[in-house]
């Protein structure tokens, strides 16, 4: 894989990912003021030039909270992502390396996990699991380990198909060298690409999760609940809502433009004809 | 293969996996810690009413045996009665079940009248200014959270402009005219993101078929770019088209979930949500399977309506 004709979506996408990211890292240094401080003299402060995102009804600084909510919802995301991998990745490589009765074995159960739609099964973990940000990481990485087992599964198959696999299984390669050596490079690049898309997903499903009530737990800023605290004063005090809405909006955005960046450098054949 | 042998096969998966989900659904309200007769008596439990709650749920049965009586009374309609008002939860599904389907139809509907045309046009013009607006709306329309475009036109269309209704549902049967005006905003939530999903997804199924022989071959012979489009490109990518829309239908099944609650609809997806956070237990696992259900039906239609399609399909 050569990167060859970076599209100016992907390097944008990867721009806004890696911003945010230092952002949420960095936000105990660079923030206007604490994402919990009660100031009710300044409940619903209309924007100002110290307060860009303006107060929320408790007088909270709404950029400051949003701030420290993309450290949930970029935390929540990369959690269940990278949980979601670690099953998911040897999972996949089996049932994909062995096929017939292992293949069976390990997919037909993730195939009733995948038979609910993805925030049902989300809200029914989170039902058993309990709320809070470790809980609902662990609920979404569950719903994804599907996802990634069988785009692990379908590199797999295509992969030792190769005659450069045939090739190394002649010379009498053993499985664990044939599966790490080359089969598993194989599947890095789409796993890279669905894990883009994951993230993308994940932070739009904890936000919802935590805007109905069964993701994260107040105090703790997030996205979703500032959400759904702020449906109350919005026709008073619209940037309660505008500006959570737009947080999630751009780091959903940035992931899914880095998503079809690299989908492009996978396959160059389709992302020249999507360009 | 015959379409009625492929038919059969496709619906005789079916059965099992239905199976499993059952299977998990009743196993996960079962993994939850705690006696569920203690967490729904809360403070006025006393060992009297707790020993009365388990009596009546069989919760003292083995999980075996409790399992097979809730399933063998879900295959008869009878999905046995809910933890806090005792009521039949066959006759709440029944009564929720419109909502959702009217609301998922229409989004549906939408989603498909906007995405397909939107990516049809970006596809056959590609690189053209057409297709990059459609590029850059598809990308923003995939990302848009989508409770908070609902959040957003309850503020702009129904407080502050007071167009459109911005909670409640009124039945077809009882007014057909407001029946859509309380489902138009529901709708529109739900259709967006999937408009641009579906949008996306025709653009690059077009673009996949416009470079075959056959197109360039029609091109050759001097067919007019309508033509080919309708006649030969349309055709060719109707199938990623089709499952896309059966997958996006899919979506919104859960979507529903958050769509119901913002515009309190009283539909499948708010019911089992509320059933989760008051702990009915008994709800959840019913509303859980029939969600799932639904969704395991529009997939399997999917496969069997391109199966028909492309006959090659058949013999995967």
């Amino acid at each position: 894989m050569r990167l060859r004709g970076t599209s100016p979506v992907a390097v944008t996408g990867f721009a806004i990912v890696v911003m945010l990211a230092l952002l949420a890292l960095a936000a105990p240094l660079v923030l206007p003021g604490s994402p919990t401080a009660i100031a009710s003299a300044l409940a619903l402060r209309a924007p100002t030039a110290v307060e860009p995102f303006g107060m929320d009804d408790l007088g909270r600084s709404v950029l400051s909270r949003v701030i420290h909510g993309y450290r949930v919802s970029l935390g929540v995301a990369l959690a269940s992502v990278v949980m979601a991998v670690l099953a998911g990745l040897p999972l996949g490589l089996f049932a994909g390396y062995a096929e017939g009765v292992v293949d069976q074995l390990i997919m037909r159960p993730l195939d009733i996990l995948m038979a609910f739609p993805a925030i049902l099964l989300a809200i029914a973990l989170t039902s058993v699991f309990g709320t809070g940000v470790l809980l609902v990481s662990l609920a979404l990485g569950i719903v994804y380990v599907p996802i990634v087992a069988r785009v692990v599964r379908a590199a797999v198959l295509a992969t030792k198909a190769e005659v450069y696999v045939e090739g190394a299984r002649a010379v009498g390669a053993t499985a664990p060298r044939l599966v790490l050596r080359h089969i598993v490079p194989n599947c890095v690049t789409p796993l890279l690409v669905q894990a883009s898309v994951l993230m993308a997903i994940a932070i739009l499903v904890e936000a919802a999760l935590s805007f109905l009530g069964v993701g994260v737990r107040p105090p703790t800023p997030s996205l979703g609940l500032m959400l759904s605290d702020g449906r109350g004063f919005m026709l008073q005090a619209p940037w309660v809502v505008v500006f959570p809405g737009l947080a999630i909006l751009t780091a959903v955005l940035g992931f899914n433009m880095l998503a079809d960046g690299l989908r492009d450098w996978l396959d160059p054949q389709q992302g020249a004809a999507r360009r | 293969m015959s379409s009625l042998t492929y038919v059969v096969r496709r619906l005789s998966l079916a059965a099992p996996l239905l199976l499993g989900m059952s299977v998990l659904v009743f196993g996960l309200m079962r993994v939850i810690p705690g006696d569920p007769a203690v967490v729904v008596l809360g403070y006025k439990a006393t060992p009297e009413s707790i020993h009365a709650m388990r009596e009546s749920f069989h919760l003292d049965e083995p999980l075996p045996q409790q399992y097979v009586r809730w399933l063998g009374g879900v295959l008869h309609g009878d999905f046995g009665i809910d933890f806090r008002q005792n009521e039949p939860i066959g006759r709440m599904i029944v009564d929720r079940l419109p909502v959702t389907l009217e609301l998922t139809a229409l989004a549906a509907l939408a989603a498909a009248l906007i995405g397909v045309p939107l990516g049809l046009l970006a596809g056959a013009r590609r690189g053209g200014p057409a297709d990059r607006a459609s590029l850059a709306v598809g990308l923003v329309g995939i990302s848009i959270p989508d409770f908070w475009l609902g959040i957003m036109l309850i503020l702009l269309l129904s407080l502050a402009a007071g167009v459109l209704p911005s909670s409640g549902f009124v039945a077809f049967a009882e007014d057909p005219l407001e029946n859509f005006r309380h489902l138009a905003l529901p709708t529109l939530t739900l259709a967006a993101s999937r408009a641009a999903a579906l949008g996306r997804l025709t653009r690059a199924a077009v673009l996949d078929v416009v470079h075959r022989p056959f197109v360039q071959f029609a091109r050759a012979k001097g067919l007019g770019e309508r033509a080919i489009l309708v006649r030969h490109v349309l055709p060719n990518a109707a199938i990623p088209i089709v499952t896309v829309i059966g997958l996006q239908v899919g979506y919104m099944l859960g979507g529903a979930i958050v769509v119901e609650t913002i515009f309190t609809l009283p539909g499948l997806g708010r019911m089992t949500l509320d059933a989760v956070l008051e702990r009915n237990y008994p709800v959840v696992q019913s509303g859980l399977l029939v969600v799932g259900a639904m969704f395991m039906v529009v997939n399997l239609l999917t496969d069997v309506l391109y199966g028909l399609i492309d006959p090659r399909l058949r013999r995967r």
